[in-house]
């Protein structure tokens, strides 16, 4: 087989292995749901509210489905030596990655519409006024966070502590980006820190599109930043690549 | 005649200041089966997997069906399986979707369901991996090294943890691999292991190879035949690396002194013995 048909190959057996991971479907796909539904049942129909809900929960999307998953998968594959396996045979890595990857990838747009469906047939948020800005951000954060859960899988030492190594990133990056609430009303501080992460950049770029229609160019800037950390997970994420555990 | 399989030439392979792998010298002939028998710890697992291309060395010469193992080609990985330490396929996939997938990635693979059956796994192909025993999970490892139809298996300690049966079945699987001319490289710190499978053992210790040869022939460099016969009632017994000096030189002043070396015994040392002589010192 080619390396194309196998990577295509490697992409359906990562469909199949998804669904039949309950938990790991339910972290990535059911959390961020069930936090949109409570949370604006929180803020009954405050349309401001939901304006910022829903994009914000769009880029916490984007993010489980590729930080999160990344970075649990990989130190699951290294501990089971999965990955060592798959490197004793012909599969080319290049076509590993490519399904692997485009897994993942698949996850992110899946979650996004979702999201986005839901906030327009439960809360009557509009439609996206801008498709193209819709993909283009969403790409970004799922490079960005791609790579980076990539990176962090390195320093996981097992599977066992991934949980708290991913959520030690995750919620308090959450808390500060303007998922629930805009990041406007934080702390300086906290705001300097979300203005310099990605999933603010990811989450406001994702309101432009869904909310504003503002449009790319709007949001030159944060595309910026979000290009940043994923040029700089990709240098981190291919240097310090292990195809075992360490110790192993 | 055809270059051999596996050629390795002093090869070394250093973890920090800890040297793992000091001066390693074999050749494995295609259609052999060869066994690198040693405790854990002396260097097998390292010397293996070098020449399937996880690790690289630090000095020294490796050659694996003509190439450099180290550059990881993808010719050189579709002649190749591997039957690696540790067991571990995705969980949540069946036996046949596992030899199914891993199948696809070589260019003439065997039949699926036929490698399946060869390991004994035939009653468990829509089982899911997480539910098998140790002993059916590493059955699948062997498929999985089976099923690309390699020229070269290496076998890294491939029935450790086996029950009896498990072992006989994989046994089995290994004669049918020399009966079909497939190389096979095998590590085991099982003697009846290596003396039951392999054509030619090397016996490795602290990262060097102590002994080489068949496992009938392999004689330790200090002990050697042990010749013994009872006189006036007694047993004598004793050690020569050279039988036949010590033999006639016995026999001759039995004869001059017209006495008959009675229940006279020459055994060649077992592998066990040789063994545990060589590797002796691991013990401290």
């Amino acid at each position: 087989m080619s390396p194309m048909a196998l990577a295509w190959q490697q992409f359906r057996l990562e469909r199949k292995l998804f669904w039949r991971n309950p938990s790991a479907a339910f972290f990535s796909f059911v959390l961020p749901l069930a936090l949109l539904l409570l949370v604006a049942s929180v803020y009954g129909g405050d349309d401001d509210q939901l304006e910022i809900l829903i994009p914000g929960i769009a880029g916490l999307s984007v993010m489980a489905t590729t930080f999160n998953a990344m970075a649990f998968n990989l130190t699951f594959l290294r501990e089971q030596g999965i990955l060592k396996r798959l490197r004793g045979t012909p599969m080319p890595t290049t076509s590993y990655l490519a399904g692997f990857l485009g897994s993942a990838v698949v996850n992110a747009y899946a979650q996004v519409l979702v999201v986005v469906a839901i906030g327009h047939l439960l809360y009557d948020v509009s439609w996206p006024r801008d498709w193209i800005a819709l993909i283009v951000f969403t790409g970004a954060g799922v490079l960005a966070f791609g790579a980076l859960g990539i990176a962090l899988s390195h320093a996981i030492p097992n599977f066992d502590s991934a949980a708290a190594y991913v959520n030690a990133i995750f919620l308090p990056v959450m808390f500060i980006s303007g998922v629930f609430y805009s990041a406007e009303s934080l702390p300086p501080a906290l705001e300097a820190a979300a203005e310099a992460l990605p999933l603010k950049h990811v989450v406001d770029g994702l309101s432009g599109a869904i909310v504003t229609g503002a449009g790319l160019g709007e949001h030159l800037g944060g595309l910026a930043v979000v290009a940043l950390w994923a040029g700089a997970g990709a240098v981190l994420a291919v240097r310090g690549f292990r195809w075992e555990s360490r110790g192993a | 005649m055809a270059p051999p399989a596996i050629e390795v030439s002093d090869l070394r392979k250093s973890y920090g200041s800890v040297e793992a792998v000091r001066g390693i010298s074999f050749a494995v002939e295609r259609g052999e089966v060869f066994g690198l028998l040693g405790p854990n710890g002396a260097g097998k697992t390292t010397t293996v997997e070098i020449l399937e291309g996880y690790r690289d060395r630090s000095a020294g010469e490796a050659r694996v069906l003509g190439q450099d193992p180290a550059r990881g080609e993808r010719a050189l990985k579709q002649r190749v399986g591997i039957v690696l330490q540790s067991s571990g396929f995705y969980p949540r996939l069946t036996v046949q979707e596992a030899v199914a997938h891993v199948a696809k990635a070589y260019p003439a693979p065997r039949d699926p369901a036929d490698t399946i059956s060869q390991v004994g796994l035939q009653e468990s192909a829509d089982v899911r991996s997480n539910k098998l025993s140790g002993g059916q999970k590493r059955r699948l490892d062997l498929a999985l090294a089976l099923v690309g139809d390699p020229e070269l298996v290496f076998l890294d300690e491939p029935t450790t943890g086996f029950d009896p049966a498990a072992r006989r079945t994989a046994w089995s699987v290994v004669r049918t691999l020399r009966d079909l001319g497939k190389t096979v490289l095998l590590t085991t710190h099982y003697l009846d292991e290596a003396q039951a499978l392999a054509d030619r053992v090397a016996i490795v210790k602290d990262g060097h190879i102590v002994a080489e040869g068949p496992p009938g022939a392999l004689s330790p460099s200090s002990a050697g035949y042990r010749v013994s016969y009872e006189s006036q009632g007694r047993r004598v017994e004793h050690q020569t690396a050279n039988p036949t000096d010590l033999l006639h030189r016995l026999t001759g002043d039995a004869l001059a002194r017209g006495e008959r070396l009675d229940a006279l015994e020459v055994a060649r040392p077992t592998l066990e013995e040789v063994y545990l002589e060589l590797t002796a010192e691991d013990d401290r």
